[in-house]
């Protein structure tokens, strides 16, 4: 167990990156409500038009989502493919 | 504690390698592939079965649904695209069916291609291929000036956003099918561990049978693996869709440019001959 202050520095450097990374997901979560929130109101407003509003909201939805799932990403190659990298070129 | 300790989170678990080197590196085949496979054989399968035997008169139960599903998708394609677009419904249908398939495989338990990367970005590169294909229509010096588009400073920024078309289409639906299987271990894994708290008092091995595992996670397998595959497929689909026709329209407008500009020059040859 040669290097395990370092190695468990990396483990912990990572799993901290991996959960601020994943305070990305706030942004998302705050413009999707809205966009719901605004299909809710046409919805009232105009309910034969209701197929429709849906669809182009979880279209529009969908999009707002990528920059929630870039941050997952991020948070994933923390968690999984980093430590491992790290790890090896400390050793190699 | 046990199912804690247990839980792992993996990527596409490698089947066999072969012999094969492409570049250096070892062609394998993963889990992801035969899986795609599976959802290949299946969609053929079902085609086959639906069109078996068809009739002028639809008499059989089997050729309504197929006309209905041909039906539908050819309408959804007109709808988003334009009339002159129909020929992309076989494309768009498949597609969509593919990715639902293989994003449904995880309800079966089994690993769903879409939650691998290398899947998606093989879609993401075909439909990028048809979106520049349909850009280049308006000549090459057209799509070239495209980049340069308003001012000239803003070319590589133009290129960057080019590249992040397909870039964010696969982190899309890889991250959302992903995020969906890696919640739905968890919820397994915290699921067993809570049930071995609560039924410690019972006799020998139905003390670490998982009772809560039995119907709950229904709620959360409805959500991410059902509504978040066909929701993903639609909106993988819907956004081809849309970026080709857009891009259709780009090359058509350099296309008419062109014309405009030649028979332009042909009118001042003309003009200067009389």
């Amino acid at each position: 167990m040669e290097l395990a202050l370092e190695k468990a520095i990396i483990l912990a450097a990572s799993a901290i990156g991996a959960g601020t990374a994943m305070i990305a997901g706030v942004g998302p979560g705050i413009g999707e409500g809205y966009a719901v929130g605004k299909a809710c109101e046409a919805i009232g407003r105009q309910p034969e038009c209701k197929g429709s509003v849906t669809s182009t909201m979880l279209l529009g939805c969908a999009v707002a989502e990528t920059t929630g799932i870039y941050g997952f990403i991020v948070a994933l190659l923390l968690l999984f493919v980093t430590p491992n990298m790290f790890i090896n070129k400390l050793i190699g | 504690m046990n199912a804690i300790e247990n839980l792992s989170i993996t990527g596409a678990k490698i089947l066999f390698e072969t012999p094969i080197r492409i570049f250096g590196q070892q062609l394998v085949i993963t889990e992801s592939q035969v899986n795609s496979w599976i959802v290949i054989l299946a969609v053929f399968i079902l085609c086959k079965v639906l069109t078996h035997n068809m009739k002028v008169r639809p008499e059989s139960r089997r050729q309504i649904i197929a006309e209905f599903i041909v039906e539908k998708a050819t309408n959804f394609v007109k709808g988003n695209m334009g009339e002159q677009f129909a020929g992309f419904a076989p494309f768009i249908a498949a597609l969509m069916a593919l990715s639902a398939l293989s994003s449904l495989l995880s309800i079966f338990g089994l690993f769903s291609p879409t939650s691998d990367l290398n899947t998606i970005a093989g879609w993401a590169v075909v439909v990028f291929v048809m979106i520049t294909f349909y850009k280049l229509k308006g000549g090459l010096g057209g799509y070239l000036k495209g980049f340069t588009q308003p001012i000239f400073v803003l070319t590589p920024f133009n290129i960057i956003s080019e590249l992040a078309t397909p870039v964010s289409m696969m982190f899309r639906h890889f991250g959302n099918i992903c995020s969906g299987s890696v919640i739905m271990t968890l919820v397994y894994a915290a699921l067993a561990t809570v049930s071995t708290a609560v039924f410690r008092w019972l006799p020998g091995v139905l003390a670490q049978f998982p009772f809560f595992q039995i119907g709950i996670p229904v709620v959360f397998s409805l959500y991410f693996d059902i509504f978040g595959s066909l929701l993903q497929a639609f909106i993988f689909a819907m956004l081809t869709m849309m970026y080709i026709a857009s891009a259709a329209e780009d090359g058509e407008a350099a296309a008419d440019a062109r014309r405009q500009r030649k028979l332009n020059k042909q009118n001042k040859h003309k003009k200067q001959e009389v």
